[in-house]
């Protein structure tokens, strides 16, 4: 999802640290294709060809950046929201995503590459993320609009993550997915608040999902046959289902959840197909999308410049924290007591003398 | 007049004191909301939004209780969204610009230490529901302050461009500390009554809490000038009216809307 | 590993007392109480925890899956080990 499975030039991110894996060798290869056979996970550390290493960080890489320059367009509107439950819904939900990216950077940790590294790759514009978030938050309805189509979107290509191949990929998505359904929800539920109130606030929706609508559509990818990555990702227990077939459940899925709001999706070709069983929709801007992912959407610069900022106006900080830490086991001292609260080791000696003494 | 316009023309006293104990953390929540997305590192984020969350979280029940109290309608909403500045008790300290981070962190090790003695003698109040606030608050608090003090150590005593701003933080920041423990006659009634606490009591507890953090970090207290801020009293700094029009803008431009 | 990143650290949780820590994921922090706190934010904000551990990364000492052989396949065989290798009369069976 937020990977969109894109082939793009000069965007490996990632510089292979640590020891040699072991060089290809038929044995491991058949252990590897025997494993995925089976339906059984890859763990850090198992053999695994380069390439599906490479795709994994890469995968997991652009996922995580999504979650977090997606904090930006949502922050947006924290200062402004116009209920304190509202605020606390939103300051909840950025959080969440703050922390989804957290879970996935750890994923990516271990497959031989730092955070620091996949940081410096995004703030080069080298890695990418998904192109959803280089749109604007205009209007506080473009919160619920995020909410209820982006984070739709979002667990639609999630759900068969839970069951990908690698191991800490996987359950970092099992985390998300319980976490995610209380994006949606409160997205959907913002709107209909606001469907059911003044005809000012019925406008702001409908020029929300007039808005979202169709970029939304292309968080899919390109179609199937445009896309480079589909095949090898599917052999390789990464990729479960076809772009162009997520994008119609998709479809389908909040075809309903419109009617149920009372907005217009803003595709004059959408029609129910009685043959297919699906909803048959207008042709996607496939310009528009391209001119996106290349860096030209409309807030592109300005969110990498944010993060860019940030970690770098942060760079002071996370020194002075490293710096103490070293001073600290320089000098062998203790965490701080003046605070008075000393967390203890993990079996205290008095559990210990217990053990041992037992009758 | 209506009942509301009567409250405000003669206060409660008691009322009153909530909206102090409501409207700190209201702001301060605001302020720190404004790092999302924005902090030094990922973790720290999420530890900001966190705090911000409780201290909003605070703010709700209290001001959803002060508006029962004041039996004239005013739920939660109302009065954050349509009280105008001079209606606003929270202290000047929590309406300053956050500044960067060791400015940030100091204040909320400030505001914190400040707390946690505010909260453990509020567990006694006679009014119920706020003492019940208070229990929960404490926990809160106690993990604010531990969060922000070790900020603070590793600040102070980290390297010397950390040294440097943490110094110029609690320069700008401790002259707005002294409104904390001032009495006036609200907080006197409070007490009286055995709702509230006065400030002045909170002022033994939190400099034994805040000095031993500042020498661990290397810092040592400005002395104590004639500044008295007065935000508690409705009086607020220049900050004050650019954080409520932002705060405030969605209900102003939409009176009347559901949301 | 880059001198200047903060050390990773792996996070163990127990959600409830009786059950084991477990492992859920991993975060960086410059020392073990940031690490604590961090973790307490991070991975517990839906209450899913009583007690943390946390540990450096590099302090974790793992089994070389190469070996998974010699390490674990022996044990495959000694089924007398598990309580299901043994059929009792139905009247014993719930030992």
């Amino acid at each position: 999802m937020y990977t969109q499975a894109i082939d793009l030039p000069n965007q490996d991110p990632d510089a292979r640290k640590g020891e040699a894996q072991a060089p290809d060798n038929p044995d491991y290869q058949a252990q590897f294709d025997a494993t995925l056979e089976r339906g059984d996970f890859i763990e850090p550390k198992d053999w695994m060809p380069e390439g599906y290493r490479k795709t994994l960080v890469r995968q997991i890489s652009q996922h995580a950046h999504s979650e977090i320059v997606g904090m930006l367009p949502e922050g947006n509107w924290i200062t402004r929201a116009p209920t304190l439950k509202r605020k606390a819904i939103l300051l909840a939900k950025v959080q969440d995503e703050g922390g989804h990216g957290l879970y996935l950077y750890a994923a990516a940790e271990t497959l031989g590459v730092s955070r620091d590294a996949l940081i410096e790759a995004l703030h080069s514009g080298k890695a990418k993320y998904s192109s959803i978030f280089n749109y604007p938050t205009l209007t506080w309805a473009d919160i619920g609009a995020i909410g209820w189509l982006v984070d739709g979107a979002a667990i639609m290509n999630q759900i068969p993550l839970t069951r990908c191949s690698y191991g800490p990929y996987a359950r970092a998505m099992i985390r998300i997915c319980k976490e995610e359904s209380f994006h949606q929800r409160q997205g959907f539920d913002l709107l209909l608040t606001m469907m059911r109130g003044t005809p000012q606030q019925r406008a702001m929706v409908q020029d929300a999902v007039n808005r979202w609508w169709w970029p939304v559509l292309m968080m899919f990818g390109p179609h199937d046959g445009a896309s480079t990555h589909g095949e090898q990702s599917a052999r390789w227990g990464i990729k479960r289902i076809s772009n162009d077939d997520l994008r119609q459940k998709f479809v389908d899925a909040t075809v309903p959840q419109a009617r149920v709001l009372g907005v217009t999706l803003p595709d004059p070709q959408l029609r129910w197909n009685e043959a297919r069983g699906h909803w048959d929709f207008g042709p996607i801007d496939w310009q528009e999308f391209w001119n996106v992912v290349n860096g030209h959407g409309p807030c592109a610069r300005e969110r990498i410049a944010e993060r860019v900022k940030a970690h770098e106006d942060g760079a002071w900080v996370r020194e002075a924290a490293l710096a103490y830490a070293r001073k600290r086991i320089a000098a062998k001292g203790t965490p701080s007591p003046s605070t008075g609260w000393g967390e203890g080791e993990a079996r205290s000696a008095k559990h210990e003398v217990r053990i041992s003494g037992a009758a | 007049m209506s009942r509301a316009a009567a409250n405000r023309a003669k206060p409660d006293p008691h009322i009153e004191y909530l909206l102090r104990l409501a409207d700190s953390p209201l702001i301060l929540g605001q302020r720190l909301s404004e790092w999302c997305g924005h902090a030094p590192v990922l973790e720290e984020d999420l530890a900001l939004a966190n705090t911000a969350l409780d201290l909003i979280g605070q703010a709700r029940l209290l001001l959803t209780h002060a508006g029962a109290q004041e039996g004239a309608g005013r739920d939660e909403d109302q009065l954050a969204f349509l009280r105008s500045e001079r209606e606003f008790r929270s202290c000047t300290l929590v309406e300053l610009p956050n500044g960067d981070f060791a400015r940030t962190v100091l204040r909320n090790f400030l505001f914190s230490a400040y707390q946690l003695p505010l909260w453990e003698g509020l567990l006694a109040s006679r009014d119920a529901q706020l003492a019940a606030i208070a229990a929960k608050s404490l926990k809160e608090a106690r993990y604010h302050l531990r969060h922000a003090a070790d900020w603070v150590v590793r600040l102070g005593a980290g390297t010397e461009e950390s040294h440097r701003r943490m110094h110029a933080a609690l320069d700008y920041l401790w002259p707005f500390t002294a409104e904390l423990f001032a009495g006036d006659a609200v907080e006197e009634a409070a007490a009286a009554a055995g709702v509230g606490v006065t400030g002045s009591s909170l002022q033994t507890r939190w400099e034994a809490t805040v000095l031993p953090v500042l020498q661990e970090a290397g810092l040592s207290a400005p002395a104590r000038t004639p500044f008295l801020s007065q935000g508690k009293l409705g009086v607020h700094s220049e900050h004050m009216g650019h954080l409520l029009a932002e705060m405030q803008t969605m209900q102003r431009a939409y009176p009347g809307a559901r949301w | 590993m880059d001198r200047n990143e903060w050390p990773l650290w792996e996070v163990f949780i127990r959600s409830r007392s009786g059950l084991d820590h477990k492992h859920c994921g991993s975060l960086h922090a410059p020392d073990a109480r940031m690490a604590l706190q961090n973790a307490r934010d991070i991975y517990t904000r839906r209450m899913e925890g009583v007690s943390i551990w946390v540990v450096r990364s590099d302090q974790i000492h793992a089994s070389d899956p190469e070996a998974k052989p010699e390490m674990f396949d022996p044990a495959e065989d000694k089924i007398y080990r598990h309580p299901t290798f043994y059929k009792l009369p139905p009247e014993v069976d719930h030992m």
